[in-house]
């Protein structure tokens, strides 16, 4: 008898192992890219941010130095909760990345009404504004990754191309059959034998 | 002549440029029939790589007719078809003669740069930055051929350019990334990335006897193109890549592993890989190493890593104990094309192989700006683009 391990043939035992391999694998898809799950995380960010901005207006403004600004930091923490709340409302990676990409303007609008505190400040003050927009600018990093990489999602979603006729190789039935031991062996030969020519 | 020059990141244009002269007696010009964009110019478009100028000619994968040749060129005649090899070698040094051709010692001109760079210069390369030499490349009407009288392959009349044009790199380098992995009957070969250097690293690693080919990407097209030739697919978007290839190999893990992905790893199935495109933001880090992290926690101890993905500079985060207790061995390197084109000429003769499944477009020179923008994005079932001067 042959020994599978010197062979490379599976043994009935091996077959019966690895069909059971594919059903169970097939049971345990991924749910969540990392992608959405950080779209998902910077969504209840935005959230958690916007109210504590609407709730705390003044303390916020002034950890931030945009005292006497308190109407703007509650109109910022409204838009927040909107796009939070728009970030996990979609079901779609388009969409989620249309909701993280409002995030980054959202960014640039705190990051240029941060800009012209510390602008207006008196050099003293100029600390917290300034610590404020690194904080920001470093979220607005990856707001900016993640949008790009649902974007790419989305757009990996679209291709439906199919190639399944190119082959390209011709390989002995025997292998094409070990390659795919659970086809039978009409097709594995039709799939083993068949060269793509392009013309 | 007309030719795709490169003018700074997301930035290339279909442009008159002087024509090729000899400048050396082993010299040719090549009339181009046909080039091919390669995954590797990305790296270029995309402005990750260092050492290109303004007006550079880009292309390392051309084949065409001998048009003329330098009195020293014993070797080819005007009219000969060849396919050229993206590796410039003088078939002299002591690394050519061992067979070591993409690390020349004589044809990189800008060796002392290379040389800082890298510690020892790398071999010439057309079309691919002056740390390489800064050769002209082949997306072009013409090409100047260096040491024409060694690297070039003559091909036959009967087969078509599509047939015989990846000779000249992808083909041999996914030939080169299973060579290296030693295959056994009993192995099970795990490849990311299903671009064309994955598509050809599958083909080969059948043909080279493997028991199993898993092919890992998240591109339905792509992945359809490497089920044709009878490998498992995972889509990483859909099912965690450790779990499934435990799965498939019993809890060992992959025997051979190979990296067709490179530098520039898809930002977004992973959580390492926001952390990786945050650093390459702020300089931090050249180049993405997810798949490298992968392999190295998925393969099979004493297993073989093999990685035809181009790297440029530095990389993070890489768990350097995981790869030394597993008694993992890592191989690279640009390929060695001419080690392996008798041979894989003979396969595509013998029918054994067609290499023209990869072909999904084909357009004028003229369409190189906008094609490079199609490959980059994958868009419309983009995988392997083929430009007619």
């Amino acid at each position: 008898m042959s020994n599978p391990e010197l062979t490379g043939r599976p043994s009935s035992l091996d077959r019966k192992a690895r069909s059971l391999v594919r059903a169970t694998a097939s049971t345990t898809p991924r749910r969540h890219t990392a992608a959405t799950k950080l779209a998902q995380g910077l969504g209840w960010f935005s959230i958690g941010l916007g109210v504590v901005e609407v709730l705390a207006a003044r303390r916020v403004a002034r950890a931030v130095g945009l005292q006497g600004r308190e109407p703007i930091v509650r109109a910022f923490g409204l838009r927040e909760i909107a796009n939070g709340v728009g970030i996990l409302a979609s079901r779609q990676a388009r969409s989620r990345s249309a909701g993280v990409w409002s995030r980054v303007a959202g960014d640039a609008l705190d990051l240029s009404a941060l800009g012209m505190a510390a602008a207006a400040g008196r050099h003293a003050s100029r600390g917290r504004p300034v610590a404020a927009m690194a904080a920001i600018a470093s979220i607005t990093m990856l707001d900016l990754a993640c949008a790009r990489a649902l974007q790419q999602e989305a757009n990996a979603a679209r291709q439906t191309t199919d190639y399944s006729g190119r082959s390209g190789i011709r390989l002995p039935t025997a292998k094409a059959r070990r390659t795919e031991p659970d086809r039978t062996d009409e097709s594995a030969q039709e799939a083993g034998m068949a060269v793509h020519t392009a013309s | 002549m007309k030719a795709l020059c490169w003018h700074g990141k997301h930035d290339i244009r279909h442009e008159t440029v002087p024509d090729p002269k000899i400048e050396e007696p082993r010299d040719a010009i090549v009339k181009v029939s046909s080039c091919a964009i390669c995954g590797s110019d990305l790296h270029l478009f995309d402005g990750f790589m260092p050492g290109m100028e303004k007006g550079d000619v880009l292309g390392h994968e051309f084949m065409g007719e001998v048009v003329e040749v330098g009195r020293e060129n014993k070797k080819l005649k005007v009219g000969d078809r060849v396919v050229v090899p993206f590796t410039i070698c003088c078939g002299e040094c002591e690394q050519c003669r061992r067979g070591n051709f993409s690390v020349c010692e004589r044809s990189n001109r800008n060796k002392d740069i290379a040389d800082k760079m890298f510690g020892h210069s790398p071999a010439g390369l057309f079309g691919y930055t002056h740390l390489t030499g800064g050769y002209a490349g082949g997306q072009a009407e013409y090409v100047r051929v260096p040491f024409a009288d060694v690297a070039p392959v003559k091909v036959p009349q009967n087969l078509s350019d599509e047939q015989v044009l990846f000779l000249g790199d992808i083909f041999p380098t996914g030939w080169q990334a299973a060579a290296q992995c030693d295959i056994q009957p009993t192995d099970t070969v795990a490849i990311w990335g299903a671009g064309p250097v994955g598509q050809f690293a599958a083909r080969s690693a059948m043909l080279l006897g493997a028991r199993e080919v898993v092919v890992i990407d998240h591109l339905p097209d792509r992945l359809s193109m490497a089920k044709a030739c009878g490998a498992l697919t995972i889509n990483f978007d859909h099912e965690s890549v450790v779990e499934r290839l435990n799965e498939l190999t019993a809890g060992k893990g992959p025997d051979k592993c190979i990296d067709a992905v490179g530098m520039e790893a898809h930002v977004g199935a992973t959580m390492d890989s926001f952390y990786d495109r945050a650093k390459q933001a702020v300089m931090a880090e050249t180049d993405r190493p997810h798949v490298l992290r992968e392999m190295i926690y998925v393969c099979r101890p004493a297993g073989v890593l093999s990685i035809p993905g181009v790297y440029a500079g530095l990389v993070d985060k890489i768990p350097f104990g995981m790869l030394v207790n597993k008694g993992l061995t890592v191989r690279t390197g640009q390929t060695h094309v001419n080690r392996w084109t008798d041979d894989l000429l003979r396969r595509i003769e013998e029918g054994e192989i067609d290499p023209s499944f990869v072909v999904t477009h084909t357009e004028p020179l003229a369409n190189g700006p906008q094609m490079y923008k199609t490959f980059r994005d994958k868009h419309d079932g983009c995988i392997k683009v083929v430009l007619k001067p």
